[in-house]
C-alpha cells in the first residue's frame, strides 16, 4: 500500500476546493435570483405577499442551515425522486442565501430617504419609474459592500454540504484525515484553503465599505 | 407515491429530544457568556491594548471569521490532540463555540468603543478615574449598550450554528433528530420538528437576550444618573 504524502493531500484538497466554489457559485447565483424576486414581493404593494416572504425570511435565518440541509435531502425524496447530494445542497443553499440577500436588500432600499420617494413622486413618476429610474439605482450602490461581505458566509455554508454527503473541500478532509491519521495538518490546511478564498472577499467588502463612507460624507 | 406524515414515534423518542434540548441550551449559556468575555477582551487588545496583541488578535479574528465552524470544530476535537490536548466532545463542542463567536463579537464591541466620543474619555480622566476605571465605565458599558441587538443577534446565529456539533458526536438537539431517524425511518418528520424546536429557541433566546440587555443597561443608567 503507497503512503499518502503532503502533496498528495493537498493536491486532493484543491481538486475538491474545485467544487466548494463551483456550489458557491451557484448558491449565491441562484439564490440572488431568487432574492430580486422575493425582494420585489417583500417591498411591493401586496401585503400578503409582504407577510409570506417576512415569514420565509424569518423561518429560514432563525433555523440552522444543517437542518435546511436535512430536510432538503430527505424532504425532496418525499416527491419520489431520487435526491444526490449535489441536488439538495443547490437548493437548501439557494433558499438560505435569498432569504438572507431579501433581508440585506430590504435595508438598502428603506435606507434610500423619504423625500426621494416624495421629489419623484412629485415628478409624475409612476410606482414603477420610481423604482426604476431612482430608488434602486441608489440602493444598489449602497447593497454592494454588504452583498460581497455575505458571499464570504455562503462559501463558509457549504462546508454543511460535507455532512449529507456532498464532496467538497471539507468532505475531502474528513476522508483525507481519516486515510492518512494527520488530522491536524488535514484540516490546518482545509482551514487555509478557506481563508485564502473568503479573506480576499472580506477584504474587498471592507474596502468597499470604507470607499462608500468616503463618497457618503462628502 | 402519495406519503403519510406519521409523528407517533413523538410518544417514544421525546425524552431524546428533552435531552437534546438541554444540551444545546447549555452548549450556547457556556459559549455565549465565555464567547463574549472573550470578545470585549479582544476588543480592548484591538482598540486599547499593545500594538503586539492587537496585532495578534487581528490575525486571531479574521482566521476564525473567514473559515467554517464546522472546520474549527474538526481541527480542535481531531487535530489538537495531536499536539497533546485531550479533551471531551462536549469540551471540544464549547472550545470551538467559544473561540467563534469571541472572534465576531471582538468586531462588534470594537465598534462600539471606536463610536465613543474621545471627549468622553477625557472627562472620564478628569474626575480622576483610573485609565481602567474609565474603559469599564465611560467606554465599555454605552459601547456595550449601543452594540447589544447586533451582539444577541450574533449568540443567536452562534446558537444555530451548534447544530453542527453532533458531527463529533455530542448530543444536542440535532444529534436527537439523527438518533430518532435512524431508529424510526421518519427522517423528514424528525428533522421537521427539530427545526421547529430550533426556531422557537432562537425566538426565545433573542427574546431573553433582549430583555437581559434592557434589565441590565436600565439600572446602569439609573445608577450613573
Amino acid at each position: 500500500m503507497s503512503q499518502i504524502g503532503f502533496a498528495d493531500i493537498l493536491w486532493n484538497l484543491i481538486m475538491a476546493a474545485g467544487w466548494t466554489v463551483v456550489l458557491s457559485l451557484i448558491s449565491f447565483v441562484g439564490g440572488g435570483l431568487l432574492g430580486i424576486v422575493l425582494l420585489f414581493a417583500r417591498i411591493g404593494k401586496v401585503s400578503w405577499l409582504r407577510v409570506v416572504v417576512k415569514i420565509y425570511t424569518e423561518v429560514f435565518q432563525g433555523t440552522p442551515l444543517l437542518m435546511q440541509l436535512f430536510l432538503a435531502f430527505f424532504g425532496l425524496g418525499l416527491l419520489g425522486i431520487d435526491v444526490p447530494p449535489s441536488l439538495a445542497a443547490g437548493t437548501a443553499l439557494i433558499l438560505w442565501t435569498a432569504a438572507f440577500l431579501v433581508e440585506i436588500w430590504r435595508g438598502c432600499v428603506s435606507a434610500i430617504a423619504k423625500g426621494q420617494w416624495e421629489a419623484s413622486a412629485s415628478l409624475g413618476m409612476t410606482y414603477v419609474e420610481q423604482m426604476r429610474h431612482v430608488i434602486l439605482p441608489q440602493a444598489f450602490k449602497i447593497s454592494i459592500p454588504p452583498t460581497v461581505g455575505f458571499s464570504v458566509q455562503v462559501v463558509k455554508g457549504t462546508a454543511l454540504t460535507s455532512i449529507i454527503g456532498f464532496v467538497e473541500v471539507t468532505k475531502a478532509g474528513t476522508v483525507l484525515a481519516n486515510a492518512t491519521f494527520q488530522p491536524f495538518t488535514v484540516y490546518g490546511l482545509v482551514a487555509l484553503i478557506y481563508f485564502i478564498l473568503c479573506y480576499p472577499l472580506s477584504l474587498s467588502a471592507k474596502a468597499l465599505e470604507r470607499k462608500m463612507n468616503v463618497t457618503h460624507r462628502h | 407515491m402519495s406519503y403519510q406524515f406519521n409523528f407517533d414515534w413523538i410518544a417514544t423518542y421525546w425524552p431524546v429530544f428533552i435531552a437534546g434540548i438541554w444540551m444545546t441550551i447549555q452548549l450556547i449559556v457556556v459559549g455565549g457568556i465565555v464567547g463574549i468575555a472573550l470578545g470585549i477582551l479582544c476588543a480592548w487588545a484591538r482598540s486599547e491594548g499593545p500594538k503586539w496583541l492587537g496585532f495578534i488578535t487581528a490575525i486571531y479574528v479574521e482566521l476564525i471569521r473567514n473559515t467554517p465552524f464546522l472546520i474549527q470544530l474538526f481541527f480542535i476535537f481531531y487535530g489538537l490532540p495531536a499536539l497533546g490536548f485531550r479533551m471531551t466532545e462536549v469540551q471540544a463542542a464549547m472550545l470551538a463555540m467559544v473561540i467563534n463567536l469571541g472572534a465576531y463579537s471582538a468586531e462588534i464591541i470594537r465598534a462600539g468603543l471606536e463610536a465613543t466620543p474621545k471627549g468622553q474619555v477625557e472627562a472620564g480622566a478628569s474626575l480622576a478615574l483610573s485609565p481602567l476605571q474609565t474603559f469599564r465605565h465611560v467606554v465599555l458599558v454605552p459601547a456595550l449598550q449601543k452594540i447589544w441587538p447586533a451582539l444577541c443577534s450574533q449568540v443567536v446565529i452562534v446558537m444555530l450554528g451548534s447544530s453542527v456539533v453532533s458531527q463529533i458526536a455530542v448530543e444536542d438537539l440535532t444529534y436527537a433528530a439523527n438518533f430518532t431517524q435512524s431508529r424510526s425511518f421518519r427522517a423528514f418528520e424528525a428533522y421537521f420538528v427539530s427545526t421547529l424546536i430550533y426556531l422557537a429557541l432562537a425566538i426565545a433566546l433573542r427574546f431573553a437576550l433582549l430583555a437581559l440587555g434592557d434589565m441590565i443597561f436600565a439600572t446602569k443608567r439609573r445608577a450613573t444618573r
